[in-house]
């Protein structure tokens, strides 16, 4: 008696070579694999962890602890937090109009005690007769006297010669050289609607146009005038990145002006001295004001206008970004690239790896779906996390009294999709390294040392600051740049460091770390096409 | 980690032969033997050895010539220190070296023929930690020795002078000298924990993954706790990295959470408690 057995056909049978059946194999391999699955899932809680109970900030004041410390920041036309403290001697400008000076000194005084001039001592002492080099003078067309409004200004600056500033982020550069009677410096500034274009001259009659710039809200009556601003006197000339700033000073500057005209202006107006905004820093008392002689103007300010960085020592308070609470994510990362190490060497070591290339011998599309899948797991888990400690973990800042530097959404859903994005290229970079050495021990080896110990090291602060920036360039520790949430303001100066800031754009880093993924599984799919399956455990 | 590793019938204790029983070290010369067997026809380990130095030199090389400071600007270099950069990688192949001895024989089932050949297993572990001491030394040594020339010949280079007020790399200098010697001893000890931590994880690459986490996040969890100065520095005393890598400061010693010998001591006992851990692990589980 013989019985026919009609043999199993897979119903998939045509579509046995599509890539929709490697991936959902691939997919198949990893997540049935416990230990892998409480390992990614262990990797991105960590990353929360840290964002949630790594304590930061308690901040003591006069009137609490924590956010009651907390006073107003202003923002500025572009939503960023801004110092807007500086002394003006001003007239409305109803109109279109102009406003022409000659600056013929800029001097400063630096309090020598950390904290401020002592109060009431007309003396010189404690005192040190110097410019910080972004000490200005100049004149301003601003929308109000609130803080946070719109302007446009051309000043002469300590050390970066003459400059035209607008809207508290925007810098271009006039003409170098520091101002003296011997060489003194002309500013004009002409409205026209909302445009305003800032020129310069050495002579009054050679004028160069430095900028024009279209500023939105400046309508109607605004102010136009003479200011004076000197911001905290600080160096953040350090040995390395870890070692936070040292004390600031307190510095007021002093702009003599001559050859004022203001046209448009109300006829027979008068100039009315006027303090914008009031710093939360140490208040300097010395001889803020403004005074005339004649036709000489001295106007004295301290403060600063421009953005607010959280490496600076602007405002009264600790600053911090987004960032701040990223600190656990090269933890999750180290975790992460171990495991898409491992995603491809275990085949190797099982000897899996022959049945797989039976399976699916296009050995390219193979490494495609094993990077699809790693990457998608990677990315969704990581963003999710990343949005997590992002989110709850500004708010905890703010409870403990720091201030968390405003950004639009689209920033903070930057650096969240972005830096659930970088996790994905490096856990691709892993999975190629891991193909190119196929050994366990040393593709995690590798792995870590190519992308998480150059992270380490740059920011730790083992290394000079050269030494680490240069390190946080080249490195696929680069991508890490991807989770800043404020640019760097070379107008201000600031202990520009990690995890704050990194010395590439967000996506100048994010690229170099895509370059190097590339590379690497340019490299892997060549060396696993070209190479005998047989591998090493 | 797929070749064979055979040990030579002749240079096993003869069949028949009473082992010396009652001493607690019975059997090592023939433990330290087949280890070292073991260790030097494995692929790889001389590789691994030359790939320490290489890799400690390159780096310290790197990080020297992206070192610059202008004269009189206050940036304070501690010059030896900045030379032995590399020691943070190195640290990386030895712990890799340490791993694949214990490691390797279990991923290939090595492990029980070796315990069949040898069934006290503590005395297979110190064997291990005895031969890879060994052979870590001498290389750490030359990886100290190179980074060291390289510091003193790039950094002056880069105008990291004594004329300008650094101290320029020399043995002639006393916490040089110590760093140096300290830092020899701080890749062996990096070796021990390794193979401590090796034997008790046994899996070889969650193994390299807990070793090197166990080298590189303890140094950036306490950067965390930067506003939290108790428990930065208590970081900074315990956790085997950061005390250990005390021994590289040159300046401002004074100024450090632990002192140099003090924190290579911490390390010390790490070394020895991941080695009691994993001497007791080895007796009581099934290999």
């Amino acid at each position: 008696m013989t019985a026919t057995i009609t043999p199993y056909r897979s119903p998939q049978q045509a579509e046995r070579d599509g890539f929709t059946q490697l991936l959902h194999a691939e997919w198949t391999k990893f997540r049935t694999l416990r230990g892998w699955v409480i390992a990614i899932v262990i990797a991105v809680v960590l990353i929360d962890v840290v964002a949630l109970l790594v304590p930061r900030g308690n901040n003591q004041c006069g009137s609490g602890s924590g956010a009651a410390c907390l006073g107003h920041v202003p923002t500025g036309p572009g939503g960023e937090a801004v110092n807007d403290t500086y002394y003006l001697a001003a007239q409305p400008l109803a109109g279109d109009g102009s406003i022409t000076v000659r600056v013929t000194s800029l001097t400063g005084e630096i309090a020598t005690n950390e904290g401020g001039f002592i109060s009431g001592s007309g003396s010189d002492h404690g005192v040190m007769h110097s410019l910080v080099p972004w000490a200005k003078a100049g004149i301003i067309i601003a929308g109000s006297t609130r803080p946070g409004s719109a302007y446009a200004a051309m000043m002469v600056t300590g050390s970066h010669g003459v400059r035209m500033q607008y809207d508290y982020t925007s810098d271009i550069a006039g003409l170098p050289g520091s101002v003296s009677a011997a060489s003194p410096r002309w500013l004009r500034l002409t409205r026209s609607g909302d445009a305003i274009t800032g020129y310069d001259s050495a002579d009054g009659k050679h004028w160069t146009e430095v900028g024009t710039v279209h500023l939105s809200g400046l309508t109607g009556a605004v102010r136009a005038g003479m200011f004076a601003a000197s911001p905290l006197d600080f160096t953040p000339n350090l040995p390395s990145y870890a070692e936070s700033g040292g004390g600031a000073s307190a510095s007021v500057a002093t702009g003599v002006f001559d050859h004022v005209d203001l046209r448009g202006g109300a006829p027979g107006g008068r100039w009315a001295g006027q303090q914008v905004g009031s710093a939360n820093g140490p208040q300097p008392p010395r001889g803020i004001g403004f005074r005339r002689a004649s036709a000489r103007y001295t106007v004295t300010g301290s403060g600063d206008i421009g953005p607010v960085v959280a490496a600076g020592v602007n405002t009264g308070y600790d600053t911090g970004t987004l960032a701040d609470h990223l600190l656990g994510l090269f933890i999750g990362l180290l975790i992460i690239v171990v495991i898409a190490a491992m995603f491809i060497t275990v085949e190797y070591r099982r000897g899996l790896i022959a049945t797989t290339l039976a399976a699916s011998p296009r050995r390219g599309r193979l490494l495609a779906a094993k990077a699809v899948v790693i990457g998608m797991v990677t990315f969704l888990l990581g963003s999710a996390a990343v949005a997590v400690a992002v989110i709850a973990g500004s708010q905890i800042s703010r409870d403990g009294g720091i201030y968390v530097l405003p950004v639009g959404w689209l920033t903070e859903a930057r650096v969240i999709v972005g830096t659930g994005a970088m996790l994905a290229v490096a856990s691709v970079l892993a999975l190629s390294i891991g193909t190119i050495l196929r050994r366990s021990v040393a593709a995690v080896a590798a792995v870590i040392v190519a992308i998480v110990l150059p992270y380490v090291l740059g920011v730790s602060g083992v290394l000079p600051a050269s030494a680490s920036e240069w390190i946080l360039r080249v490195t696929p520790a680069a991508g890490f740049a991807i989770e800043q949430s404020v640019p760097q303001y070379q107008q201000v100066v600031g202990h520009y460091a990690p995890p704050d800031y990194f010395p590439l754009a967000p996506w100048s880093g994010f690229a170099v770390l895509c370059g190097y993924a590339a590379v690497g599984l340019g490299l892997a799919a060549y060396l696993l096409r070209r190479r005998d399956a047989g591998g090493a455990g | 980690m797929n070749q064979t590793m055979t040990i030579a019938r002749h240079r096993l204790p003869r069949p028949g032969r009473p082992v010396r029983a009652g001493t607690t070290w019975a059997g090592l010369p023939e433990a330290l033997r087949a280890e070292w067997t073991k260790l030097r026809t494995v692929p790889g380990t001389w590789s691994i050895l030359a790939a320490t130095c290489v890799l400690t030199v390159a780096v310290g090389a790197a990080t020297e010539a992206a070192t610059r400071c202008g004269a009189g600007s206050g940036c304070a270099i501690d010059s030896t220190k900045v030379s032995l950069t590399g020691i943070q990688v190195g640290q990386a192949v030895v712990a890799v070296l340490a791993v694949l001895m214990i490691s390797g024989e279990y991923s290939t089932g090595m492990i029980r023929t070796t315990f069949t050949a040898m069934p006290r297993r503590a005395i297979v572990l110190a064997a291990k930690a005895a031969v890879l001491t060994c052979l870590v030394l001498p290389a750490a040594l030359i990886a100290v020795a190179g980074s060291l020339a390289a510091g003193r010949l790039i950094l002056s280079g880069n105008g990291i002078t004594a004329a300008h007020g650094f101290a320029v790399v020399s043995l002639a200098y006393g916490p040089t000298v110590r760093a140096a010697i300290g830092s020899v001893l701080y890749l062996a000890l990096v070796g021990l924990v390794s193979l401590g931590i090796a034997t008790i994880v046994r899996d070889s690459a969650a193994a390299t993954g807990a070793v090197l986490g166990m080298l590189y996040v303890p140094p950036m969890i306490a950067l965390f706790l930067g506003s939290e100065r108790t428990w930065q520095h208590w970081v900074e005393r315990y956790a085997p990295t950061n005390a250990g890598l005390a021994i590289l400061n040159t300046t401002r010693v004074h100024s450090l959470v632990i002192s140099p010998w003090a924190g290579l001591g911490v390390l010390a006992a790490w070394a020895a408690a991941a080695l009691l851990a994993a001497g007791v692990l080895l007796r009581v589980r099934d290999a």
